[in-house]
């Protein structure tokens, strides 16, 4: 986009006043269009406010416009003397408290439908790792299922080599996907620092919390693709790891998780079965790029001091029984994280056996899912 | 008190007084609260500069979607540090700077009470700098855990984290010394006759805001610490495998961190209820209801803090407990601006420079307070917790709030500090571009945070791309606006129209009755106040 037709875009804005209560998608003045009960809500209870804010915004300011133009020493306006009026002060205590009264009924009223998490039709866990989020079907159609989320966005786009798509940042390789209608539970946790589940559309945003479990609810009335981001600063990439639900009907809900539970027995029998060394090289070059190379980049040099190299390190070219814990379990007070609770078997092997011999890394050792099984 | 400076007069001829070592020495040595006040308001200036230029590279990279100018990494730290600075290297620093200078002259006493730890509070400021400055310079850089420094995230941290930490608990020691040396002058140095009642009111908040700094910043200190054990000494406070709570270093976070907005309000607040009363040429309206209203506030203030957590998960009683105290803050908060309309009308108004920046405060500082209300609203928090919405509420409430306060302040007090008049051409070309560029800033960022951008983010999905290049734009104005403060201070000092004692029209107290420039030593003889 060119830099005139960007100005050009914002200039409308001022002829807008009804657009604040616009209703295209994506919005741009107001919160998102709300496909929940509670972010419908939220969105009403928004607007009053705003509506009551500035009516006594225009009050106030009134006032003191008109004493700004009328009351001026250059006009010849004498000051008055007066300094209190028990009467006046008095009123403007009072009147404010019965305004924030009628405003506090309705957010009460919303604050404990947002808490009823009670009789969910399906119960999802969503974790929150440094830089994607993790989600497992507990209970309800689907039960199971457990898959990780992360940024689908190619770097290409983010460093300007390409052109940016419309879902720009937006986009995941794995979407949450549920049914039309039904109530969700979702359970909000994090496995390495604090992370917040936010999906504007649904009217939920639920901190995820290393070590504690916390609940939020949505039932959404419409199908479609809606979209979100992490809302807590966790680190490095927090602006690039988005949230994708996909809200569908019962009928695809069911084929989706037919699909999903398929691939997960193929998954069991990957990490049962013993690979060939370039198998493994070749599959965890991909579980390299979606997990590994945010911090110690594609090229294994990493982002020394935070972040270190892995080519060339002794780590990696020594002991495999060392290497497959540190995956496995993590670095407690960095940002390394325990891969052991996100990934199968069989891609941590695969991941392993790659960055032996990969870059300047020339073990020529293959990992198998067996060693991993034994290291955990 | 009185006695001892009578000997001192008896003693000397009163010119001799301000015969102490020259040079650099002067500023190191002074215990003159005159020379102190003025280091801390160059030092909050040059701190201001310094994290301005953090908030500019912050909006370059803003300016269009994908990564520009600095890695997401580097961007964070900048974050951090823009938080870090501008709260506690140039705001807090600033108003500190007022009340040394101001609250001896408006009181009537000879210097502050603790004169030497006045110089020790000061020069502390510039190591913390140091080391705050400095981390960027350490491997791994300074903080990138956001000015909240919430754990886990500031236990990840390189040794930039350590160095923050250090600074943060000098800094504190500073702020509680300043404090108490405040509280001290004004509860025991007032002239005969000046009772509580009859102070003026930047006395009156800067006092309570001086007992808000000593209850709070212990505290922070003490959340600062333990994430310094946490991170080298084994300790768990704040990691749930050692049975800790991360939410906990929130809560005490938060617990400093409200009262903390208003130790940056509250002051300012005193500095407008001082200016428009000069300049409506009309008593302060409600004067009582003004000082229980800003004791209501500071104490209010230590009951809301979770409103900045309400999507930790607490249970709905937090969360109706927190809305409703917040929402409460509302009511003091307005009598204060009724207060000031009510001051203004049927008054005999001139809008010099002073004038012009405080009307702006009301004006657009309660922007910020009706964003803050409905940030207040729990469901709607959940909506905009983290969003640039929190970002455009806070900014109009700190720089359209504290900032633009404090210049008023400046320009108000400038007469009585150099002997000259502020330059008023430049004066309210400074206003005037800070109004429109602040306004081009921030305004546009309640948009992006109501349409769902998060805050804290390098970069941003294609429809928050408009506003964001707005933002920018804005922020570089308001940004070079800034260097126009400089040229007129600096003019100011150089030259300009003589000052008389009493520098504006309408100006009441007892500031207004020493010469201008004010001489080195004020009421060496305690002034005697007519009764009422």
């Amino acid at each position: 986009m060119g830099f005139a037709s960007r100005i050009a875009g914002v200039l409308p804005l001022f002829g807008y006043v009804s657009g604040v209560f616009a209703q295209d998608v994506p919005s741009r003045y107001n919160l998102q269009q709300p496909v929940t009960r509670i972010a419908t809500e939220i969105y009403s209870m928004h607007t009053l406010m705003l509506i009551i804010c500035l009516v006594i915004f225009i009050a106030v300011f009134g006032v003191m416009f008109w004493s700004v133009i009328h009351h001026r020493k250059s006009r010849g306006a004498v000051a008055a003397n007066f300094h209190e009026n028990t009467a006046v002060e008095i009123a403007w205590t009072v009147v404010p408290v019965l305004i924030l009264l009628g405003m506090a009924w309705p957010a009460t009223k919303t604050v404990i439908a947002m808490k009823d998490t009670s009789n969910p039709d399906i119960t999802i866990k969503a974790t929150g790792y440094q830089w994607k989020w993790g989600y497992d079907y507990l209970q309800g159609e689907g039960e199971g299922i457990r898959f990780l989320s992360g940024l689908s966005t190619p770097r290409a786009q983010i460093k300007g080599a390409e052109q940016k798509g419309d879902a720009y940042l937006l986009e995941v390789d794995n979407p949450l996907v549920v049914p039309v209608g039904k109530k969700i539970r979702v359970l909000v946790t994090a496995a390495d620092v604090i992370h917040s589940w936010w999906m504007p559309a649904f009217g939920v945003k639920q901190d995820g919390i290393p070590g504690f479990i916390r609940d939020t609810w949505f039932a959404a009335d419409k199908e479609g693709v809606y979209r979100g981001n992490c809302a807590e600063l966790c680190g490095k990439d927090h602006g690039f790891m988005p949230i994708e639900v996909h809200v569908v009907s019962a009928e695809k809900y069911a084929e989706w998780v037919k699909s999903k539970q398929a691939q997960t027995s193929s998954a069991a029998a990957d990490d049962g079965r013993e690979w060939a060394l370039a198998e493994l090289v070749d599959r965890g070059e991909k579980v390299f790029a979606a997990n590994c190379a945010a911090c110690h980049q594609a090229d294994g040099k990493g982002l020394p001091p935070a972040f270190p190299p892995l080519d060339g390190s002794p780590v990696v070219n020594g002991d495999k029984a060392a290497q497959i814990q540190v995956v496995l379990k993590g670095r407690s007070g960095t940002a390394m994280a325990a891969f052991g609770e996100q990934l199968p078997d069989a891609d941590i092997a695969a991941v392993i056996t790659y960055t032996r011999n990969a870059w300047g890394n020339k073990t020529g050792e293959a990992v198998q899912p067996a060693e991993i099984v034994a290291g955990r | 008190m009185t006695a001892l400076t009578h000997d001192r007069i008896g003693a000397h001829p009163p010119h001799e007084h301000a015969h102490g070592p020259t040079g650099l020495m002067r500023w190191v040595t002074t215990t003159n609260h005159k020379d102190i006040g003025t280091m801390y308001l160059i030092f909050s200036f040059i701190m201001f500069l310094s994290g301005g230029v953090m908030a500019l590279t912050i909006r370059a990279e803003l300016f269009k979607p994908g990564l520009q100018v600095v890695e997401p990494e580097f961007f964070n730290q900048l974050t951090t540090m823009h938080g870090l600075v501008m709260v506690f290297g140039a705001i807090m620093p600033a108003f500190v700077g007022f009340a040394n200078w101001m609250i001896p002259l408006m009181i009537g006493a000879s210097d502050m009470a603790f004169a030497r730890m006045n110089n020790w509070s000061f020069w502390l400021l510039p190591p913390a700098a140091i080391l705050l400055l400095g981390s960027f310079f350490v491997p791994g850089g300074a903080t990138a855990a956001g000015w909240t420094l919430y754990a886990p995230l500031s236990v990840q941290m390189g040794m930039g984290m350590d160095l923050a930490i250090f600074a943060i608990h000098i800094m504190g020691v500073s702020s509680i010394m300043g404090a108490i040396n405040i509280v001290v002058t004004i509860l025991n140095m007032r002239a005969p006759g000046m009772n509580m009642m009859r102070m003026p009111l930047f006395c009156w908040t800067w006092l309570i805001t001086a007992y808000l700094l000593i209850a709070v910043m212990p505290v922070l200190a003490g959340a600062v610490t333990m994430i310094l054990t946490d991170r080298h000494f084994g300790t768990s406070f704040f990691n749930a495998a050692g049975g800790g709570d991360p939410v906990m270093y929130q809560h005490i976070f938060w617990f400093f961190g409200h009262p903390e907005v208003y130790i940056m309000i509250l002051p300012a607040f005193g500095i407008v209820s001082q200016i428009i009363p000069t300049f409506s040429r009309k008593p302060l309206f409600g004067y009582a209801s003004m000082v229980y209203a800003t004791a209501s506030i500071a104490i209010l203030s230590f009951t809301v803090w979770a409103h900045h957590m309400f999507t930790t998960g607490m249970p709905a009683v937090g969360q109706l407990f927190f809305m409703y105290a917040t929402m409460l803050i509302a009511v003091p908060t307005g009598v204060k601006v009724f207060n000031w309309v009510a001051t203004m009308w049927r008054g005999s108004l001139s809008f010099e420079t002073p004038m012009l920046w405080a009307t702006g405060f009301i004006f657009v500082f309660t922007m910020g307070g009706f964003t803050g209300l409905i940030c207040a609203i729990a469901p709607i928090d959940i909506q905009l917790q983290d969003t640039y919405y929190v970002v455009a509420h806070f900014h109009y409430v700190l720089v359209a709030g504290s900032l633009f306060a404090l210049f008023a302040g400046a320009y108000y007090w400038l007469p009585k500090w150099t002997g000259h008049m502020p330059n008023e051409f430049i004066g309210k070309l400074h206003f005037w571009c800070s109004m429109v560029f602040f306004n081009i800033t921030f305004f546009p960022m309640h948009f992006l945070g109501l349409a769902g951008m998060p805050r804290r983010i390098p970069d941003y999905a294609l429809q928050f791309a408009d506003f964001n290049a707005m933002a920018s734009i804005g922020a570089f104005g308001f940004g070079l606006s800034q260097l126009i403060f400089l040229v007129a201070v600096v003019k100011c000092i150089r030259g300009g129209k003589q000052a008389a004692a009493q520098s504006w029209e309408g100006a009441e107290g007892l500031e207004w009755t020493v010469p201008s420039p004010a001489p080195h030593h004020t009421f060496e003889d305690a002034p005697v106040l007519a009764r009422t």
